[in-house]
Order: structure tokens, then sequence, then C-alpha cells
């Protein structure tokens, strides 16, 4: 590969997009130039609708994109989690089939991971696929999934094996939602919302050439996607600075982003909101009260030192250092930070706290805070598998004793 | 130059979320000085003895290191840099528990002179502090334990070319062992913040007297200390009232914020090593997940306390208006997870975290000292929510 420089990537991509941006183009139609020139994903391979540029220039192309208000290709939901897995461990006939329809938003897709009884242990995964002539049968069902009600297409673990152990036994499919043998049914939380989806495989179908990777392969394919699920942020859209920009194209965007974002209205509520602590504490007058002083001030002072304690993760990671304990601490502190916020909340509203929806103070913010705050330590791994993945990855301590080796068929299980 | 000549040439400095390799190998070079010095059988050594810190190795941190002036200006004699460095020793004292009158002399007495005394003063007195010369040290609290200066009751009442101090001072830090001694006293029939200020005399002065207090914790001496007329000196000038001594308390705080969590990491690391050896029921303890998870809680609270305690300390050395806050904000923090790690820490230990011969309690004494020292975490998040303006 030919190395280019900053400055002719940058003269490239602004002719590129002096000569096509236009928007009053359609979505698609704009989208589907992006992914035939590369400039959408400039980081993939050439031959898969990128240009095989490194990271750095990847966003030199996004800030000459941000410059003319240019609008870029689909990202939001699952959609690049399944791209990037399809790239690492597709076949080629995958990558033509799905790859490009995902850059142009033309298909959404959904993660079919977890199941009522492996939510911890995801590789305990007992959802069954069954080679039958040029199909694989798949009868199970999954759990937690966001999107399914309107996807196209779903990234699948299931069983292929059950004498092989736990970990080996799985393989990885990509399985139209869209079919009669997969029923969708709304999974609604203990918040009121219905962010997700629980999913009844019967008889499904999936063609024999949607198996990613081999046969047995599905745990370490599934790691691809959960590692880029990781890198990527906690899956929000951001609210597009273009919101205000007139054009056929940014009121079909923003339409997209809505529909994206939907499910997840709740999750900044979910966090606990510390940012309303003070105010609330001032607008109740709960700030004259010694014992609630106390309480807010360990409440803020937990709250900072976790961003203080991201901030030094990041820098560390800036100057090229490994990183220390601190980069694993995140997810455990925000949890702490989350309950911190609900107690402190409830002590502020005081017999308010019994109220909800428009009686509530805050038209409902606050009782949603509530309700809310329970899922931030189990979704994404719950506090405790953190605090093994601590134990283990970063104080070195030594694993449990495991009841789950050998032949799965004999592992007990839900 | 002065400081608003410097800022025009300058751009301000901005809180760093990471130290430099300057400053790594700063902390490396104290490490490696302190695991040859300090080790928990000196530590031992030193504790039992009436003056509490070995002259010797005293001597060798001041000539070789540099660190008692760590943070002095050049023009004093210091080695110039600021309180990030100054922490940055703090931190690895406290993980030693080196037994010297560091936090006393460099900390307590030497910021006082800094932010209180006259251009004369400073030059006078901060030379023999940078080199190790002169033990010093700062009073400012009395028998009651109040930490706000509002509380001074000692009064220095003007007298022939200088003041006659009367009255107690407490709990004052290597008060036993210090050849000058920095008072916080109050104008006569004064109350409240007004007519207050510091004043220096020799420890071995007139109308001293000082009483080494039996300490819970043994690796930091504490004295009682009785003014029957001493004479003393200004230091600095009158009217400037508590500034100076809220300014010193609030350095005072971040500075033992830093030690503080230098000794939850030892805690810490002594912890999680004797999960790794002890066996019980035929695995090693460390595979319980009971253990597991007290240890993951114990890294994450130790890693908070270290963030607010770094932080502190950067937004002091670049005078972030802030800081004060951050300096309750730290001092709160790093109070709590050093009880907590060394109370999980003797609690890991089992039966032998609560003997003598184990090493545990050396440290859980430090913490149960500093946790109070300066004011309790509950003195603290009050004054935080005061300077935030809750």
């Amino acid at each position: 590969m030919s190395k280019v420089s900053e400055a002719e990537v940058r003269t490239e991509v602004r002719e590129w997009l002096a000569a096509n941006w236009d928007p009053d183009m359609s979505l698609v139609e704009w989208r589907s130039k992006l992914a035939d020139s590369g400039w959408g994903m400039p980081q993939w391979p050439k031959e898969w609708y990128g240009r095989g540029l490194p990271h750095a220039l990847a966003r030199v192309v996004e800030e000459e994109f941000a410059k003319v208000g240019a609008v870029g290709v689909a990202k939001s939901g699952v959609r690049l989690l399944a791209a990037a897995t399809l790239l690492e461990h597709g076949s080629d006939l995958q990558k033509k089939k799905f790859l490009r329809r995902i850059l142009t938003g033309e298909d959404t897709w959904c993660q079919f991971f977890s199941e009522p009884g492996s939510g911890s242990d995801l590789a305990g995964a007992t959802t069954r696929a069954d080679l039958t002539g040029d199909f694989w049968i798949i009868n199970g069902q999954k759990v937690w999934t966001t999107s399914a009600h309107h996807a196209d297409h779903g990234l699948l673990l299931a069983r292929t094996d059950w004498d092989a152990p736990k970990h080996e036994g799985l393989s990885y499919f990509v399985i139209d939602v869209k079919q009669p043998g997969v029923d969708v049914q709304q999974l609604k939380q203990m918040n009121g919302h219905a962010s997700f989806n629980q999913v009844f495989f019967t008889d499904a179908k999936v063609p024999q050439e949607n198996l990613v990777g081999r046969i047995g392969e599905g745990w370490k394919v599934a790691m691809t996607t959960l590692a880029h699920e990781r890198r990527s942020a906690d899956g929000l859209t951001s609210p597009s600075k273009r919101g205000t920009r007139v054009g056929r194209i940014h009121a079909e965007e923003r339409a997209e982003t809505e529909k994206a974002n939907q499910p997840y209205k709740w999750y900044p509520q979910r966090a606990g909101r510390v940012d309303l602590i003070t105010d609330r504490a001032k607008e109740t007058g709960a700030n004259k009260d010694p014992y609630v002083r106390q309480e807010i001030a360990k409440l803020m002072i937990m709250a900072k030192s976790a961003e203080w304690t991201a901030r030094r993760a990041r820098a560390a990671q800036q100057q090229g250092r490994p990183q220390g304990p601190e980069g694993s601490l995140g997810k455990l502190a925000a949890s702490h930070v989350a309950r911190a916020c609900s107690r402190v909340h409830t002590l502020i509203t005081g017999t308010e706290a019994m109220l909800t929806g428009r009686e509530s103070p805050r038209e409902g913010i606050i009782a949603e805070i509530l309700v809310s705050v329970p899922a931030v330590s189990i979704a994404g791994g719950t506090d405790e598998i953190q605090r093994n993945i601590i134990a283990e990855r970063v104080l070195d301590l030594p694993k449990e004793p495991r009841f789950d080796t050998g032949p799965f068929r004999n592992v007990r299980r839900n | 130059m002065s400081k608003s000549d410097e800022s025009k040439f300058e751009p301000k400095r901005r809180i760093q979320f990471a130290f430099t390799d300057e400053q790594e190998q700063f902390r490396t070079a104290i490490r490696r000085f302190l695991n040859d010095k300090s080790p928990t059988t000196e530590v031992r050594r030193l504790m039992a003895t009436a003056e509490g810190y070995d002259p010797r190795v005293w001597r060798q941190l001041s000539a070789d290191l540099g660190l008692p002036g760590i943070h002095i200006p050049e023009q004093y004699g210091g080695a110039g840099f600021g309180m990030v460095e100054l922490c940055m020793v703090m931190e690895e004292l406290g993980r030693a528990l080196l037994c010297a009158p560091y936090f006393s002399t460099a900390v307590l007495a030497a910021n006082a002179i800094l932010n209180s005394g006259t251009e004369a003063q400073k030059s006078a007195l901060l030379p023999d502090i940078a080199e190790g010369a002169r033990l010093a040290t700062l009073a400012v609290t009395e028998p009651d334990g109040n930490w706000d200066p509002i509380g001074i009751k000692v009064v220095a009442t003007p007298d022939a070319g200088g003041y006659r101090l009367d009255g107690v001072k407490s709990y004052v830090v290597d008060g036993h062992v210090a050849d000058l001694l920095i008072v916080a006293a109050r104008a006569p029939k004064t109350v409240g913040r007004e007519g207050l200020a510091l004043f220096t005399l020799g420890a071995n002065a007139g109308g001293v007297e000082r009483r080494l207090l039996e300490s819970m914790d043994p690796t930091r001496k504490i004295a009682r200390i009785d003014f029957h007329g001493a004479h003393a000196n200004l230091l600095g000038n009158l009217g400037d009232g508590a500034k100076p001594i809220l300014r010193t308390l609030d350095q005072a705080a971040i500075a033992l914020a830093n030690e503080m969590v230098g000794g939850a990491q030892a805690l810490l690391d002594s912890a999680v090593n004797y999960a790794k050896l002890r066996v019980q029921f035929g695995r090693t303890i460390g595979s319980f997940q009971a253990i597991k998870h007290k240890l993951a809680d114990m890294l994450l609270d130790v890693e908070l306390a270290k963030s607010a305690a770094y932080y502190a300390a950067q937004a002091a050395a670049v005078d972030d208006p802030e800081w004060p806050a951050l300096a309750s904000l730290a001092k709160a923090a790093a109070s709590e997870t050093y009880l907590h790690t060394a109370a999980e820490g003797i609690q890991i230990h089992g039966g032998i975290g609560f003997t003598w011969d184990n090493d545990t309690h050396l440290w859980f004494k430090r913490a149960k000292s500093s946790e109070v020292f300066l004011g309790q975490p509950s003195y603290h998040r009050e004054l935080l929510m005061q300077r935030w303006g809750v």
C-alpha cells in the first residue's frame, strides 16, 4: 500500500465532496455514493467499500465531511458491530451480500446473544442450530435484543455441538429476522419503557452460506463483536450538529437518528443524573439539612473522582503508556455513582418520591431515575462480573474452580 | 521576574492527568531510597524511640534527594518544583511509612513561611529548612481539636520588639523535635477570623513547655505545647489575618491526602499478596469471590481517592480558583479510603492481621490519625459544600 499524506487525503476528499455532496439527494442515494467511493468508511479495505486509510487519516476525512456538513454512512445500532465482525470473519459472499446495505442504512441489524438461561455466562447459550439439508434449523429463545422488531438481520450465537466443551460447541450465524419462525415480542422493563425484545425461534431457517467463521468457532467470532461493542460508545447516536440544516437528506437523517435513539431515551436517568443534584437540593431546601449535605458531598466526591479516574486512563493511553488499573474501573465506578445518585435524589425529594409521571418532580424525570438506576449494575456485565474481571486481570488473583468443563451436554444449567 | 510577567510569556499551565516521564523518574528515585531506608523493621525501631526518626536518614534524604526543599523556590535554597512534586514525595512517604519530620517541616512549616513570611523572613528561614538543617512545625489547633482558625485562643500580646504568646497548642506534629515553631495566635480581645496571625519562635525559647503526647500512631509523633509569655516574632504582616493560615491548611490537606493514598496502595498490595498466599479449604483465599470482590472494591476505592488527590495537587499547582474546595474533597476522599482499606486489609489477613507482629496495624494507625488530623471527613464534606456554594 502506497503511503499517502494528510494533505493529499484532504485535497482528494475536498474535491470529491465538492463534486458530489448535495443535501437534496435522498439518504440512500448519497450513501450509495459513499459506499462506492470508499469515502464513507475510509479505514475499511479498498475492496470492501473503504479506501484502506489508517485511522489517523480517516479522522481527517471526518473533519472534511464536518466542514461542509456532509452526512456519513449509517452508524447507529448494531450495524457497525455486524460489519466489523463480517469484515474479520465473514466470507466474501457474506461481505458482498450485507456490507453495502449496512452502510446505506437500508438494512437494520440486531444481536441475538443473551438468553434467559445465560446472561453473565454468555457461552452457556442453549439456542440450538441443527443442520438439515441446506439449512440450519434454529430453535430457542433470545432476550434483551434491541431493535429486533424492526431489524432485517440478526447476529446469532447458537449451539451446534452438545458434546463439545461449552465454548467449543457454539457457531455464529446471520439470520433473517423477517421469517415465520422468528417471533419478536416486546419486553417491558420495570421503568415502563420497552427498549428491548425477547425473540422466540421455532424451526427458523438459516441458509448454510450464512454461517460466519467455521462450525464451533462461534465464541471466537462473538468475541470480535463484543470487543467492538466495548470500543464503541454506549450505542447512542449523538444528536447531530446538523440538526438545523435544511435539505431532504438532513430530514431523513434526523428521522433515522430519532428512531435509533428511541429505545435509549431513559439512559441519562439510568446513570443517575448527578447533574441535577445541587439544583434540586436548592429548589427543595434540602441543602439546609446537614445530613443531606453530607450525602450530597459524598456523592459529588465519588462522581468527580470517577470522572478524573477516566481522564487519567485516557491520558495514559494518549501518552502511549500501558493502561494502569484505572482503565478497568469505569463501569463499576459508574454503577456506584448511579446508585448513590438514586439514594440522594430520594433524600432530596422526600415523600414526593412516591409519585411518578407528571405528578412527580421535574415532569417525572426524578421518578424515572429511581426506577431506571437498577439497570446500571446489570447491563453490559454485572457489577459482580466486573469485580471478577478486575480481580483476575488487574490484581492477578486466581480464578474460581469451574464446574462447566467437559461435554456441554453434562453441564448443569437452567 | 514577577508572577504577572511570567504569565505574559508562558501559557498558563493546565491540569495534567498523567505524570511526566521526569516526574515518574523522580518517583522511582524516591521509592528506591525508601525501599532501602524504610523497611518495616526500621519503622518499628524508630517508632519506639523518643525522637521518632533517624537523623542520618533525614540528612541523606535532604542532601542526596533534596526532598525538604523540593517545592521551595530556588532563591530560598530549594529545588523550585511545586505542589505536584511535593505531593509525589508525600505519596511515597505514605507508602513506605517513613518515620521522619517531613510533613511538619516541609509541608506545614515551609508552606506557612512561603504563604505568610516577608521577603526577609523567607530568605532567613527557608534555606535551612530546604537543606534539612532546621526542623520546623506549625501549631494551629488547640486541646479542643478544632481545625477552624476561628477557634484559636492562644493570644499574642505586643511586647517590646515583638510579641508574648500565652495559651496552649496541641496535636503539633513533631513538636517535640522541631527547632522552629510557627504558631497561629490572635491579637488580644479579638474573635472569629479577626486578629489572627502567625508567629515564629525557637522551640527552646523561655516560656515554651513541650510535652510529647502518647499518640495512637507511633510513627507520627505529636506534642502539646504550653506558652507562658514566650517571646515570638510576627511572621509576615498584621492584617493578612486568617488567609495564610487557611491556605497553609488547605495545602497540607492536599499533601496529606496524597500521603494517605500512598499508604492505602501499600495496604492494598499487602492484602492482595496475602490473598494469593494464604490457603484455606484447599484453595488460596484469593480464589474465593468473597475475597476477590472485596479486593476489587478496594482497588476501585484507592484509584478514585488517588484521582482526587492528584487532581487537587494539580489544581493547587496551577492556582485553579477551585483548589481550596478540592483540598477538602481530596482530604475527605482519602481519609475514608485509607481507613476503609486498612480495616479491610486487616479483615483479609484474618487473625494474624490483628497481631502486633503483622505490619498492617502500622498503616491502620497512620490511617486513623490522618483521618482526623486537619479535620474529619464530615468536616471537610461540609467545607466542600460551603466552598461550592451549595
